[in-house]
């Protein structure tokens, strides 16, 4: 055994060698094939929009804030057709908030969650050298850079960026400004590139796992990914279908979401008519919906691997949680229709959905209660990464719980369009999935540079962000359970049963600020500790699945050993063994991997 | 490091990469279409009235073209088969007419397209010009799609058949698992619109 492994191991430092020696820098940095480090530059790239889409909610929150007052020095720069005086146009508010929702759902949490962690850590986590199609992994990639850069430019146009919201419903996004157009465009862009990405993430899962690698061996978060691709991979069709109708709405005057008789403020439009603004919130529900899987899956993942890491146990009913996992990803493609149900689509559907969407809160419960009871007895090592994944349970546990009002169509009558929707689905998406996606930086940062992050930065990141974050969330259900509608310019100023609750709209401001500020440690903490954070050896969290077998940073190739995986993904404290982890890669009775 | 599988069939899945990973992008062209027709389903059920497909479209040109893809699906598995038997020269051939045959199909779409445009028949004349100049607009980007990769492999990308014959087959047979889906397509796009 150990003979050939030698052998084999020089063998593949002569072939990484000779690939080193062929690659320019464009090759290893810019156009790489290699899964690591399409990794990173889809991290990195995600990290700048989720940062980019902050910012126009932290002006947006301005105007929310103090209705019509000048935006203090920022207001100058942001031109005269949107903010003249520095007072911004409610045209421009409209665009921030598309725009927002757009890049914070397509361009950064999942080119980050799936994009980021799922190429640089999944590989590795099943032993895989690289992806199975490492040349449609780069243009996976640089489809997204070009969807992202489109959507960017769109904001030059005239007339803006699209404005009629990240749903761009039918007919308002058909008679909207140039911007839409961009945004379809960008859209088809981004549908290429999940595309591709999740033929290989399935492919790769399925194929490349290390001998020894059988299912039930694999991580949770492996599990995650791999649900994640399927919904992408399903879901996100239909979307484009329905983007390429709404394109020739827009460019060639059909009529596909615009029905007979509508008049604008230029007259009657001159168009067949005939068509469903409802089949547009049907195509495009029925990819958002899984959309918001794709966005906590990931996330679940992530925790599941840091909690275990942490309590030093096994994760909870890990087959349990891999059972949900599935179940939740099938489900999931047939509740889409509870964001419309006051559309007048019926009783019967609606009560339909109402019924599918009860049953998808069970898998939900299952999978947060197995995260729970997992700390429970555990000697809990509060690391950093373990602070956000505990925070997450929480977090995404009031997300959801919220989410059940939502389903109910009784309820939802009341609910739907105010602040509570808002409230609700950001307490899953903010303190829930990016502060798993967080953790996730934290705890793996060390295998990416060798290096661990700054100890003290990230607290301060953490319960600043904790506490700021949960300033910024938390009145939306008061507000919206009041009847404050979302996307109103001037945050409701003008509805007399608003007046008790607008003071509300300045402390949100003012968290979501302080939200802003807290980030400086973390991205103050992430560049610095490239260079200066202390070194670590390949394990520093004394973890047991593959990926902390590799050297950090892995080399091209991975291992320098090929991996053979002879346990489960979490026996840490397994009684009589010598270390409270046993790596998958240990064999039975052997000593724990010296490194 | 090499990527295992690209070739030979893993075991326990009984395939290699190249096949699962056309099987997933296929299963994602049936979610496409499929939301396509669904939308035709929509809207033709909530429309108040809808032609007849022949009231505008030319169904004797639409057999014809359909008699074309199919004889091009026929010619696709010819030139898989002759390749499995190790008779290259007949693999060209066969691969010619796959290629050309699509090439055809074209020219009479666009004549029909033509004759659309010339009668003022746009995309916004109805919802019914409409979902037909979309779809099948669409299914025309995919027979390019086709034509490109099956000319490729009928041209330069055969070169690989006399350097890795195994890899070199396993992609001709992803291509043409493509080319009878885009054909699959058109099989059920011929009597939805021109025929019901
Ligand atoms: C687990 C149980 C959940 C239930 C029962 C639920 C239910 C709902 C319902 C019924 C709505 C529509 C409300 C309305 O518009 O009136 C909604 C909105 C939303 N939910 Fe959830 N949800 C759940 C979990 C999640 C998760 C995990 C996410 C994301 C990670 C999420 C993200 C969203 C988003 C983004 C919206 C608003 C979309 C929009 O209108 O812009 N939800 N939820
Ligand atoms: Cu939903």
């Amino acid at each position: 055994m150990d003979n050939v492994t030698t052998a084999e191991g020089i063998a593949h430092a002569e072939h990484a060698g000779h690939d080193e020696h062929e690659l320019s820098f464009l090759q290893a940095y810019v156009f790489s094939q290699d899964h690591k480090v399409i990794g990173i530059q889809y991290a990195i790239t995600a990290l700048l929009f989720l940062l980019f889409g902050f910012t126009l909610m932290m002006l947006m929150r301005w105007n929310l804030a103090f209705p019509g007052r000048p935006i203090p020095v920022i207001g100058n720069f942001l031109g005269m057709a949107n903010a003249p005086g520095g007072i911004m146009l409610p045209e421009f508010y409209n665009q921030l908030g598309a725009m927002h929702g757009t890049i914070m759902v397509f361009l950064g949490v999942v080119p980050l969650a799936v994009g980021g962690f799922g190429n640089y850590v999944l590989p590795l986590q099943i032993g895989a050298p690289d992806m199975a199609f490492p040349r449609l992994n780069m243009a996976s990639y640089w489809s997204f850079f070009l969807g992202g850069i489109v959507m960017i430019a769109s904001f030059f146009v005239p007339g803006g960026a699209a404005n009629s919201g990240w749903t761009s419903y039918a007919p308002l996004s058909v008679i909207a400004t140039d911007g839409q157009t961009w945004w379809l465009i960008g859209m088809i862009f981004l549908i290429t590139s999940s595309l591709l990405g999740s033929v290989n993430f399935i492919v790769t899962t399925l194929q490349l796992r290390a001998p020894g690698m059988s299912f039930m061996r694999l991580p949770f978060f492996v599990w995650a990914q791999l649900v994640t691709s399927f919904l992408l991979l399903l879901a996100f069709p239909p979307l484009e279908a329905a983007g390429v109708l709404q394109l020739m709405d827009r460019v060639a005057d059909t009529s596909f979401f615009m029905p007979s008789g509508l008049v604008t403020g230029d007259g009657p439009l001159e168009i067949s008519g005939g068509g469903s603004p409802l089949l547009w919130q049907h195509l495009f529900w029925f990819l958002a919906h899984p959309e918001v899987y794709v966005l906590i899956l990931p996330a679940l993942g992530i925790v599941g691997e840091i909690v275990a890491n942490n309590t030093r146990k096994p994760l909870w009913g890990y087959r349990v949680l891999v059972a949900s996992v599935i179940f939740l990803g099938f489900m999931s493609f047939i509740v889409w229709a509870h964001h419309m149900f006051l559309t007048g689509m019926g009783t019967t559907i609606s009560t339909f959905f109402q019924t599918t969407t009860m049953i998808i809160s069970i898998p939900s419960v299952v999978i947060l209660s197995a995260m729970f009871l997992s700390l429970y007895g555990g000697s809990i090592r509060y690391t950093v990464p373990m602070l956000f994944a505990l925070a997450f349970l929480p977090m995404f546990g009031i997300g959801g719980l919220t989410g059940l009002p939502l389903g109910l169509t009784a309820p939802d009558i009341h609910l739907h369009d105010t602040y509570y929707v808002i409230g609700h689905f950001h307490y899953v998406v903010a303190p829930g999935t990016i502060f798993a996606l967080f953790g996730g930086i934290y705890y793996w940062f060390p295998k990416a540079t060798g290096r661990l992050m700054n100890d003290m930065l990230g607290r301060i990141h953490f319960w600043g962000s904790i506490i700021a974050i949960n300033c910024v969330f938390m009145p939306m259900f008061v507000t919206g359970l009041a009847g404050m509608n979302r996307r109103l310019y001037d945050g409701g100023m003008q509805y007399a049963h608003l007046q008790g609750v607008l003071e509300w709209n300045q402390f949100m401001s003012y968290g979501a600020w302080a939200l802003g500020f807290f980030q400086i440690f973390f991205i103050f903490n992430f560049f610095w500790s490239i260079r200066h954070g202390k070194k670590v050896d390949d394990n520093p969290w004394q973890s047991t699945t593959l990926e902390w077998q590799a050297p950090s940073p892995p080399p091209h190739g991975n291992f320098t050993t090929p991996p053979e995986v002879h346990r489960g993904p979490y026996e840490y404290s397994v009684p009589g063994a010598s270390s409270d982890f046993s790596m998958q890669g240990q064999a039975p009775g052997a000593e724990p991997a010296k490194v | 490091m090499e990527i295992p599988y690209t070739v030979e069939a893993r075991p326990d899945t009984g395939l290699n990469n190249v096949k699962l990973g056309i099987w997933l992008f296929l299963a994602s062209e049936v979610m496409l279409f499929g939301g396509l027709f669904s939308s035709y389903v929509l809207l033709r059920v909530g429309a108040v009235e809808w032609p007849q497909g022949a009231e505008f479209l030319n169904i004797p040109i639409g057999t014809v073209n359909t008699i074309i893809l199919i004889a091009s699906s026929v010619t696709m598995v010819m030139a898989y088969a002759s390749l499995k038997l190790g008779d290259f020269a007949k693999y060209k051939t066969y691969m010619l007419a796959t290629v050309l045959l699509p090439v055809l199909f074209l020219c009479i779409k666009g004549y029909e397209y033509w004759e659309k445009v010339s009668h003022d028949h746009l995309p916004s004349h109805s919802t019914f010009l409409a979902i037909y100049w979309t779809m099948t607009a669409l299914h025309g980007i995919h027979i390019i799609g086709g034509i490109v990769v099956n000319g490729y492999f009928w041209g330069p990308g055969s070169k690989m058949w006399h350097i890795k014959r195994e890899m070199f087959e396993n992609r001709v047979e992803a291509a043409g698992l493509y080319w009878h889906f885009v054909d699959l397509v058109w099989i059920f796009l011929f009597p939805v619109l021109y025929l019901l």
